[in-house]
């Protein structure tokens, strides 16, 4: 059981940090801020495999979903250029 | 054993990061690489507070109150993190406000362009 | 160049910290001293079944007044710097909602507010509390904002709603120095027995203002960000 959940943590680090590489290089600004929710989400899950639920519910609404909302506000007023 | 993974991988995204906020010129992607940093700093917080073998600090009738010295984790970090998170909210929530302003005024997210503070 | 070049000097720099951080770190294997006392005591002192919200309440309330006052002064600024110009009416006209949206967000958003106030009144019995219920209530008006954008929110309703509960919050704490040991106490209201609803002193009802405030800020924010008019 516990080796699972170990194998589990190892795999979602993974991709973490997969994630968090794409969420700073990517070209399209769209995509690096739903890779920045995605890094908040596997966060989220990371909170309840360390036994802290709390965490874990404050995590995945207000980091994943209410700063997801707030940045795509911003961006649909910004139709400008997005250099580098 | 999960909570030395979990401390490397806060300290990976912090690293991440520090290097998206300082190497990037469109406000917006540092407000993102900012973001990412926040998340990695309160994973190394909550990792640090988790014990080998135990459950989350809430009693109920898996848990009584009689062994609960024995089997749950530190609860002081989680309310710590619960409070860092909703205030980065906020931080960012004003970060976004200012690069909206500052867009209405010269129509460029680039930050270089600003240059009025510089000598 | 000399600049990426910089930047990465300094990372490394701090990931040699990080590293002997991360090696050096040996987990306890057995609860330290102030978390004894938690796991020991909470019970009996403030009985609530949920050790976090109680030491989010009670134990370091004043921690929790310093946040929420730094929400309300963000939700502030971000109106302020954000006030309703003269540019009105010069958006692009915006297209009517799908028919999906409009009849799924008609079923779900009494569900989503219903479950906000389910988790911060239930705070101190099971995982949740005033600020994952706000956050939950700020995400079912962000639903009705996408189904009607051009629908138009009373900004007064949301600041009555706040700074009402905001008073509630600290009148709450100032009949604690006037009726019991001190300010924010929880005795109150009588503890109760552990794991019934109307238990552990204050605590429901001041999570219950925390969250309605902290979900009435979120959704002004909100409101704020979605008024702006497109430039």
């Amino acid at each position: 059981m516990s080796t699972l959940l170990l194998g589990m943590s190892v795999v979602l680090v993974i991709a973490m940090i997969v994630t968090a590489l794409v969420a700073i290089s990517e070209r399209r600004l769209s995509i690096a801020i739903l890779s920045a929710g995605l890094v908040s989400l596997i966060a989220s899950v990371l909170f309840l495999l360390l036994a802290a639920p709390d965490v874990a519910m404050t995590e995945a609404a207000i980091g994943s979903a209410l700063t997801t909302f707030l940045f795509f506000f911003v961006l649909g007023r910004v139709r400008g250029e997005s250099d580098d | 054993m999960i909570a030395t993974i979990a401390i490397a991988a806060g300290f990976g995204l912090i690293l991440i990061g520090l290097y998206g906020a300082l190497t990037n010129r469109n406000m917006l992607r540092m407000i993102v690489a900012f973001t990412v940093a926040n998340t990695g700093v309160n994973l190394v917080l909550v990792a640090v507070g988790h014990m080998f073998g135990r459950t989350a600090p809430i009693l109920d009738s898996v848990v009584p109150v009689s062994e609960a010295a024995s089997r749950i984790i530190d609860p002081v970090p989680q309310a710590l993190v619960l409070t860092a998170i909703v205030i980065g909210l906020g931080v960012t929530a004003l970060m976004l406000a200012y690069v909206y302003r500052l867009y209405q005024t010269k129509h460029t997210l680039d930050i270089a362009k600003y240059s009025e503070l510089k000598w | 160049m000399i600049k990426r070049f910089t930047v990465l000097l300094l990372l490394a720099g701090l990931a040699t910290i990080f590293v002997s951080l991360a090696l050096g770190y040996v987990p306890d294997s057995s609860l330290n001293y102030s978390a004894l006392y938690y796991a020991d005591n909470t019970v009996s002192d403030t009985g609530a079944a949920n050790i976090v919200t109680a030491i989010i309440v009670t134990y370091r309330g004043l921690d929790t007044l310093g946040e929420v006052t730094v929400l309300f002064l963000t939700a502030a600024i971000v109106g302020l710097v954000l006030k309703r110009g003269a540019k009105a009416g010069k958006g692009k006209p915006m297209l009517a909602s799908g028919e999906l949206l409009c009849t799924g967000s008609g079923l779900l958003v009494p569900l989503i507010l219903l479950l906000g106030v389910y988790v911060f009144v239930n705070g101190h019995l099971t995982p949740g509390g005033g600020f994952q219920g706000g956050a939950i209530l700020a995400s079912g008006i962000m639903l009705v904002l996408l189904t009607n954008p051009m629908r138009h929110f009373s900004h007064r309703l949301i600041a009555v709603i706040e700074s009402v509960s905001g008073l509630a919050f600290i009148t709450v704490g100032i009949l604690g120095i006037i009726l019991a040991a001190g300010f924010l106490d929880n005795s109150l209201l009588p503890k109760g027995t552990l794991g019934e609803l109307f238990s552990a002193g204050t605590i429901p009802v001041v999570y219950s203002f925390i969250g309605l405030k902290v979900g009435a800020e979120f959704s002004s924010m909100l409101v704020n960000l979605s008024e702006t008019e497109g430039s």
